[in-house]
């Protein structure tokens, strides 16, 4: 699937305009809060769609990767003081050495195994989370995370922030775009289409998965930075398995190895529980169907599923 | 040293539950290749179907018994027939996404139906602990262990004796020689699932008088009982047993020793080393993929 | 042109020895202590009756199966224990019976893939597109051209891999295994669904290939293809080698005969 060049200029330009439109012009704080936490969301709904997307691995606990971007920079900022900037960076550092820690054996083996040592290992970042009352807060979680800065510029919630997060969902598009038409990317889209082959033509498959387990990690840290610096409390409750489903089902809803999908799929999952009132209740019910229905009838995502079928109605009409 | 024999104890009851656990896990992957990420909502139905059956509507406890396990079946036989075999891509991302969303979709339902609150089940039988070296045994315990080994038992006498059960060995080591030979290879996943769904659900019936049970309780534990099948090597049924108890009981003596609140760790870490070090268990042979 | 490593025709080293190589699946031997040689620049075909194992031992030779006894000996160097992607760097590549061509990607993008190997641009490469970078996808991309033209595919260039004709995409696999710049390349039944005239537009590029002074082994049931092609032929029978020698030798084998007359 080599993107027209200029096609994908297109695609940036809306994008920019449609972001830049909105910022501009919306004056209801809570639509702007929406609207951030779609770009936060799309981060890790990225991240996650080149691991699954391409590599045909799936993690279980990429909500952990989320826990360990926004509690590294709470606690370096928060409690020692650091620049936060400075705290991004150790947060993605620590969040890459784990992945390699926890990649390294499990990419090795079939897809289950990532998935049940990321589950693990997702749980266990919880439950450290929780009993390290004394640097993190435990369950009654972490306060005083400080506002990020600039120069004299402080992004406080609102517009402000808006931009600083899409503008890094934009440099996130791009890394992805780029690193698909690369060969990095042909290379990822050949394991995607037989893995066997991708092997036999001398392919490293493994160290290949390794890296995109580690890059999807990075994101989900920048995403739980910016969530800190955002709400600026933190609590255990958000980083849970839960919320590493929720990430699942951006991906699945939005469709795999797609880096729009992604956007529409944290899209849709944001606003869902916004716009169905009591969601709480049937939360759990209505992640589960989904995530049921659309892989057991559309195995590459609802988005892609969706386009097929009417692919298929207009030639059957015509 | 009282207290280690406590620990030990306890750690075997609640092994005994991981290894009926890991049991039902293992046999399934063996029959299958599949992992069932909702293996612990089966557990969950299993005790809460219990508390439904025997302690509001009353009714006597082996009849509650099998109702439990049979709600736990037909579940297994459900979820078989509409979520796996109509898969269209029987990938593992793709099974595991739906295992998985099985899963919460089942603990949703759970939570309209039986509510937040945990429940509490009286033990089967009413008698006094009995004491052993200074510490005591909840005659609940000698109930599980019993349940767990007459459980494993049989289905190590189904396997190795039944024509049917050798039929499913066969199906597991080599599926197209198995379907060559006359084996229907799709009749023998469903009795796959159904009997690793009803391990599940005995799982939970036995689990349920010493925990509380409530909708979300099969979460962690389908997680152990895959961290417990994995150390024993998934496939081996003995393994699995075996992986069950060793983690009850590491579990137990770290929880007592060290902290409580990291006892849900133990399994984890478990889980990690084994994956780093021996993927295939600490009881199977490199390549042994059966019983 | 394709790029080779070795001057045509002139050396007579092996560029690959069989020893003693066994290999059991379950209780079923499916190799069976087999021993030959292959010298540099020559094509050996290996042929059997079905079931002889002549897959298996290509995955030995390939590294995707270990053997369980024996060695591989490839341009001097053990290799039972190389993992397959430092194989193929060190100038092994294969083709496979049922085609493995990548989908949705274009044909030109397939050859690039192959290129994998002999090729560097990594993560960061990507995301900062250097001219380092841009350079050497400008050269890939030359030297996927020169390959399609050199297998007669260049019009389908641009075409998606699995739109291609069967003929088409059994070339396209051996240009693409060809894009690794290897040394010793099998090919696995290439002439299998082939017709008359793609069969011999197949011999033609086995030939042009000889010339660059790639070596190949060939397993093919087509036997007029692989008697006109060998200059040296393996037989496989039930996993152990029956005979080996030239086209000739072979062709009046008499326990050759018989194991392809008794298995039918």
């Amino acid at each position: 699937m080599t993107d027209n060049k200029k096609t994908i200029w297109i695609e940036y330009l809306v994008f920019i305009c449609a972001v830049s439109a909105f910022g501009l012009v919306t004056e209801n704080t809570y639509y702007l809060q929406i609207m951030t936490f779609i770009g936060i969301n799309t981060l890790l709904a990225l991240g996650l769609n080149m691991l699954m997307g391409y590599t045909g691995q799936v993690s279980l606990g990429h909500a952990a990767f989320y826990g360990i971007g926004a509690y590294t920079t709470a606690i370096l900022s928060g409690t020692y003081g650091m620049n936060p900037w400075l705290a991004l960076v150790c947060a993605v550092a620590a969040a890459v050495l784990i992945a390699f820690i926890v990649g390294l054996p499990t990419l090795r083996l079939s897809g289950y195994y990532l998935a049940m040592g990321t589950l693990g290992f997702g749980m266990i970042v919880n439950i450290v989370i929780r009993e390290w009352a004394g640097v993190t807060g435990g369950a009654s979680g972490f306060v005083g995370i400080p506002m990020l800065e600039a120069g004299s510029l402080v992004f406080m919630s609102g517009a402000g922030y808006y931009f600083l997060v899409w503008g890094i969902v934009f440099a996130a598009m791009i890394i992805c775009r780029r690193l698909l038409a690369s060969r990095t990317g042909r290379a990822l889209r050949a394991i995607h289409d037989g893995e066997n082959a991708a092997v036999a033509i001398g392919v490293n498959t493994h160290f290949l998965k390794l890296e995109i387990f580690m890059f999807s990690a990075a994101l989900g840290a920048v995403a739980g930075f910016l969530y800190a610096h955002f709400v600026l409390f933190i609590s255990p409750e958000s980083f849970g398995f839960m919320f590493s489903i929720k990430i699942v089902t951006m991906v699945v809803i939005g469709g795999m190895a797609s880096v729009w999908g992604a956007l529409l799929g944290a899209a849709v999952l944001t606003l869902l529980p916004e716009v169905l009132h009591g969601f709480a209740e049937y939360e759990m019910i209505v992640f589960g169907l989904i995530l049921m229905v659309v892989m057991i009838f559309m195995p590459q995502g609802l988005t892609r599923g969706i386009m097929d079928m009417i692919r298929t109605a207009g030639r059957a009409r015509t | 040293m009282q207290e280690i024999v406590q620990y030990l104890f306890s750690g075997i009851t609640t092994g005994a539950v991981y290894a009926v656990i890991a049991v039902g896990l293992s046999m399934l992957y063996s029959s299958t290749e599949l992992i069932n990420f909702a293996h612990g909502e089966f557990v969950m139905i299993g005790a809460l179907a219990m508390v439904t059956l025997w302690v509001r509507i009353g009714l006597p406890l082996p009849v509650a018994m099998t109702g439990a396990v049979a709600a736990g079946c037909l579940l297994g036989l459900v979820f078989e027939r509409f979520a796996i075999r109509t898969a269209r891509n029987p990938e593992p991302i793709t099974l595991i996404i739906i295992t998985v969303g099985a899963s919460i979709f089942l603990k949703g339902v759970a939570m309209i139906i039986w509510g937040k609150d945990p429940f509490s089940m009286p033990s089967f039988s009413s008698h006094e602990s009995i004491e052993i070296f200074g510490a005591a045994l909840l005659p609940q315990s000698i109930w599980i262990v019993t349940a767990a080994l007459v459980l494993a038992g049989g289905i190590h006498l189904f396997l190795k004796q039944t024509l049917t059960g050798k039929a499913m060995v066969a199906c597991a080591v080599n599926k197209k020689a198995a379907w060559l030979s006359g084996i229907p290879s799709e009749k023998m996943g469903i009795l796959a699932f159904g009997i690793s769904a009803g391990c599940g659900a005995v799982a939970g019936i036995f689990i349920a008088p010493i925990t509380m049970s409530s909708y979300d309780m099969g979460t962690l534990l389908g997680i152990k009982g895959f961290c417990a099948a994995m150390i024993g090597g998934l496939g081996s049924l003995w393994g699995a047993f075996a992986g069950g108890l060793l983690l009850g009981i590491l579990e137990s003596l770290g929880a007592g020793l060290i902290s409580s609140g990291l006892k849900d760790a133990i399994a984890f870490v478990l889980l990690l080393l084994i994956l780093y070090i021996r993927p295939g268990g600490l009881f199977a042979a490199k390549e042994a993929k059966r019983f | 042109m394709i790029r080779s490593q070795q001057t045509p025709g002139i050396r007579t080293e092996q560029i690959l020895k069989v020893q003693d190589l066994t290999k059991m699946f379950g209780g079923v031997k499916a190799q069976d202590q087999i021993s030959f040689s292959i010298e540099k620049g020559i094509v050996c075909g290996l042929i059997g009756p079905n079931g002889a194992g002549k897959t298996t031992l290509f995955n030995m030779i390939t590294g995707i199966y270990r053997p369980d006894a024996g060695k591989v000996v490839f341009n001097g160097k053990d290799i039972r224990k190389t993992p397959v992607y430092r194989l193929v760097k060190a100038g092994v590549a294969r083709t496979f019976q049922h085609v493995e061509l990548f989908s949705s990607m274009t044909l030109l993008e397939n050859i690039l893939v192959g290129m994998h190997v002999r090729t560097q641009a990594g993560f960061w490469a990507a995301v900062t597109r250097l001219p380092a970078m841009k350079r050497e996808e400008r050269q890939s991309r030359r030297r996927a051209e020169e390959l399609l033209e050199f297998t007669g595919l260049c019009a389908d260039a641009h075409k998606m891999a699995g739109d291609l004709p069967a003929g088409r995409q059994k070339t396209a696999q051996i240009a693409r295994a060809l894009a690794s710049e290897p040394l010793l390349l099998l090919l696995d039944e290439p002439a299998a669904g082939l017709n008359p005239v793609e069969t011999h537009a197949l011999g033609k590029l086995i030939q042009k290939i000889k010339q660059s002074g790639i070596t190949m082994m060939l397993v093919e049931h087509d036997m007029s293809l692989v008697m006109k092609m060998s200059d040296k032929v393996v037989v496989l029978d039930q996993g152990k080698k029956l005979a080996e020698g030239t086209p000739r030798q072979i062709q009046s084998n008499e326990a050759v005969m018989s194991a392809y007359l008794g298995n039918g």
